[in-house]
């Protein structure tokens, strides 16, 4: 199977007009031809599926996928109701939404799928389906906009949607349902005198299209809060479907963009515009925020532990990998003193690999977890559970030897240099002789002192953990 | 014609956790209880108002949310599938309820009057909101009442809590106007939480009741403060201090549900009645009566 991607992204506008009444109109037939001309586009490119991100579908909960096969009912404007009723039965790829949810889980997003009779499938995704999908031949996946979400969430929430993509072959559409400007007339108005709000509504819109049009979106995702500021009523919290968009073209900023139509309705400014991933040749990419992978946002809200940290208290800077248990990992802390290693695995609290005082180089507790994936060699002491579980001593006191000596030499130092060693043995009588044998063939040759000590448990579900001072190499 | 009356007025909130940890027969999914201290209190104030006639119930929802003007429910019946777009795993009601198109015609004739942008919602397909059936259903399952729907106009959104008050006083004028011009005894129910700060995550079983408590305590001083205010007859204080309630707390109030109701009821200076107060996903919500039928003279 060959790798998926992104056969192009669009960008359309959410109100049921350019469905139920374009002829009213003539920015709204605009439009409307724009949606048609789109929709040739999407037939043409041969996608296979299209991926919504809807902004007038907000939640709470994380992120929602919709994952019914095949949702039907009949969808009526909060606003416009007196423009018509939209009956729709559409084509979802409950199959990718159920993969996409995992994937979301994998990078530490919270998500679900939705699979209801009855659920209110929103106007922007209605408008978008109805529009560019109007014989149902793609099947679509549609994804909620959740109101607490920042540039992060929103960032990894796409990269598990081209996680998915990728690993299944896909040649996906990515689809923003969202209005540009989004401050309507709060009255009633004749159709024949829409326009857009204000002036300065519409002035910024046409430099969000022209950076569109020269295939610029990262540029337009990191404009984004300025943009909310300026030309978006509060209704949604940031312009975020721009960092989504993004996130989906892994935030180039050399797209071939075409601006199909620019209108406004209702007073709000609805446009249609094509990415095309061929690179255009133009634009360097300005990336200035860190590029996020793995999402570590609020967690353990529910949890009344929670309670007990303070506003300033310092939160775990990674996430556990996905496949084990155990509690959350940090960054090692930085200090003047302080030596930490890439190699070594990363801390279960606030502190660091190792500290220099004078001529000595003092190192936290190591055990034999394995840096960046975390697993343990010998196999972990017991499952999730806490059910026993059998186990290598002998791999595991190898693999601490080997974590002591990858901070030593991140020291600039080497495992000779150790010069006394305190050992923590979880099961003395069962691991003694295996941890003596492996000690023997390793730092016993080197000559510390050393002390062993059985104790109740570690804080991760291994069996020995030392704790050493080594001599310092000479500072230069 | 006798002149109308409003018996009551609560502030009376919808998170649909309330419907489904209720269990109802309209309810598809089936919970083992949960916010006991809230559903507890809807029971009060059904208690309170058990022997009190009224012929209708007039409901502002902030989850029908209406950009271009206030709308009315308009058409005499609507009966569908209401589906939770945020908690459908909690959500999926059937309902079956009747609007007093009357009177909603004479609300919404005196809002046009006063210069609001108002709109009947006439469309048969419309699916009622969510807000609406919840805090419909919490304070009279059976049912046997006809509603007025008011929508939730967003002038917060688009301006400021000041003008969205603005409007929402005046549309308060006139609804007491219009019910008052009516001979009708009504019941009027601002449905909205007051901390509005959720949780981003929801526990394994929902109504595990050890994960329940308010997000934050900033939250439950605001939320204490405005039932002080309503406890000790001070309704003006709340609506003085709305703007900085609003933003401070995320306060749902923001969808003028409870300043339209405090000027329906042409801001009571009697205590208001607390039937309960508890958190849902760590929004602060309250179950408020204010007794009109016991102060005639705010009435007349």
């Amino acid at each position: 199977m060959s790798e998926g991607g992104l056969v192009g992204s669009f960008i359309v506008p959410v109100h049921p007009h350019t469905v139920l009444v374009p002829e009213q109109n003539e920015g709204w037939q605009r439009l409307r031809n724009a949606f048609d001309e789109a929709a040739q586009r999407i037939k043409d490119s041969n996608a296979d599926l299209l991926v919504i991100y809807s902004t007038t579908w907000p939640s709470i909960i994380g992120h929602q996928i919709q994952a019914d096969p095949n949702p039907e009912w009949v969808m009526v404007d909060h606003d416009f109701h007196d423009l018509g009723s939209i009956p729709y039965s559409f084509n979802i790829d409950s199959e990718f939404a159920h993969a996409w949810d995992e994937a979301n889980k994998k990078r530490g997003l919270k998500s679900r799928t939705i699979n209801y009779t009855g659920f209110p499938i929103d106007v922007g995704s209605v408008v978008a389906l109805k529009l560019l999908n109007p014989d149902n031949a793609i099947p679509a996946v549609i994804v909620s906009s959740n109101v607490y979400a920042n540039r992060s969430e929103t960032t990894v929430l796409a990269k598990s949607c081209l996680d998915v993509i990728k690993a299944t072959g896909r040649k996906a559409v990515a689809i923003t349902a969202m209005s540009l400007s989004n401050r309507m007339f709060t009255t009633a108005i004749d159709p024949k005198d829409d326009k857009i709000h204000s002036l300065k509504d519409d002035e910024w819109n046409r430099k969000i299209l022209e950076f569109l049009g020269e295939g610029r979106l990262e540029d337009v995702g990191q404009l984004s809060r300025t943009i909310h500021k300026q030309i978006r009523v509060q209704k949604v919290v940031a312009f975020k479907p721009m960092w989504w968009l993004a996130g989906m073209n892994e935030n180039r900023n050399n797209l071939t963009g075409d601006v199909l139509a620019y209108e406004a309705i209702h007073g709000a400014g609805g446009a249609v515009v094509h990415l095309d991933p061929t690179p255009s040749g133009a634009g360097d990419k300005e990336y200035d925020e860190d590029d996020v992978e793995f999402f570590s946002g609020e967690r353990n809200v529910l949890d009344a532990e929670g309670d007990a940290l303070s506003f300033d208290a310092p939160t775990p800077q990674t996430q556990q990998a996905a496949t084990s248990s155990g509690p959350a990992l940090w960054e090692p802390t930085t200090g003047e003193s302080s030596v930490n290693s890439d190699a070594a695995p990363k801390p279960v609290g606030m502190y660091p690999h190792a500290r220099r005082v004078g001529d000595l180089l003092y190192l936290s507790g190591v055990g034999p977890r394995q840096p960046g994936t975390n697993a343990i060699p010998g196999g972990p002491i017991c499952d999730d559970q806490g059910a026993p579980l059998d186990y290598d001593i002998k791999a595991q006191t190898r693999a601490v030897v080997d974590n002591i000596t990858r901070i030593l030499e991140e020291a600039g130092g080497s495992i000779d240099d150790v010069l006394d060693v305190t050992s923590f043995l979880v099961d003395m009588d069962r691991d003694f002789a295996g941890y003596n044998e492996v000690w023997a063939d390793t730092l016993g040759k080197v000559g510390p002192t050393r002390t062993t000590l059985a104790i109740r448990g570690l804080p991760t579900p291994i069996a020995v953990e030392m704790k050493v001072i080594a001599r310092a190499p000479k500072e230069n | 014609m006798t002149q109308g009356e409003i018996v009551a007025g609560c502030l009376a909130p919808h998170p649909p956790h309330l419907v489904y940890a209720d269990n109802p027969p309209q309810n598809e999914p089936v919970a083992e209880g949960g916010w006991e201290q809230l559903r507890w209190g809807y029971e009060r104030l059904r208690e309170s108002l058990k022997d009190v006639d009224y012929d209708a119930i007039v409901l502002l929802s902030p989850h029908w949310q209406t950009y271009v003007g206030t709308h009315f429910l308009g058409l005499p019946n609507f009966k569908s599938l209401s589906v939770d777009p945020v908690f459908p795993n909690l959500f999926r009601y059937h309902y079956d309820l009747n609007i007093d198109v009357d009177l909603t015609r004479k609300i919404h004739d005196k809002a046009a009057e006063a210069g609001l942008a108002v709109k009947m919602m006439e469309n048969p397909d419309f699916r009622v909101d969510y807000g609406t059936i919840t805090t419909g259903h919490m304070f009279n399952p059976v049912w046997d009442k006809p509603l007025v729907v008011v929508s939730s106009n967003r002038s917060r959104d688009y301006y400021s809590v000041e003008v969205m008050q603005e409007m929402m006083i005046e549309l308060g004028r006139v609804t007491r106007e219009a019910i008052l011009e009516s001979g009708k005894k009504v019941v009027v129910l601002a449905s909205n939480s007051l901390s509005h700060r959720h949780f981003t995550t929801e526990s394994e079983i929902p109504e595990d009741m050890s994960k329940e408590h308010i997000t934050s305590h900033a939250m439950h001083l605001w939320d204490m403060r405005m039932i002080d205010y309503i406890r000790s007859g001070q309704a003006q204080r709340i609506l003085d201090e709305m703007p900085e309630f609003t933003e401070q707390a995320i306060a749902e109030s923001d969808g003028g549900g409870l300043s339209w109701l405090l000027s329906t009821l042409d801001t009571p200076s009697y205590p208001g009645i607390l039937h309960g107060y508890g958190t849902i996903i760590g929004t602060g919500n309250a179950i408020v009566e204010w007794p009109e039928r016991d102060h005639k003279e705010a009435s007349q």
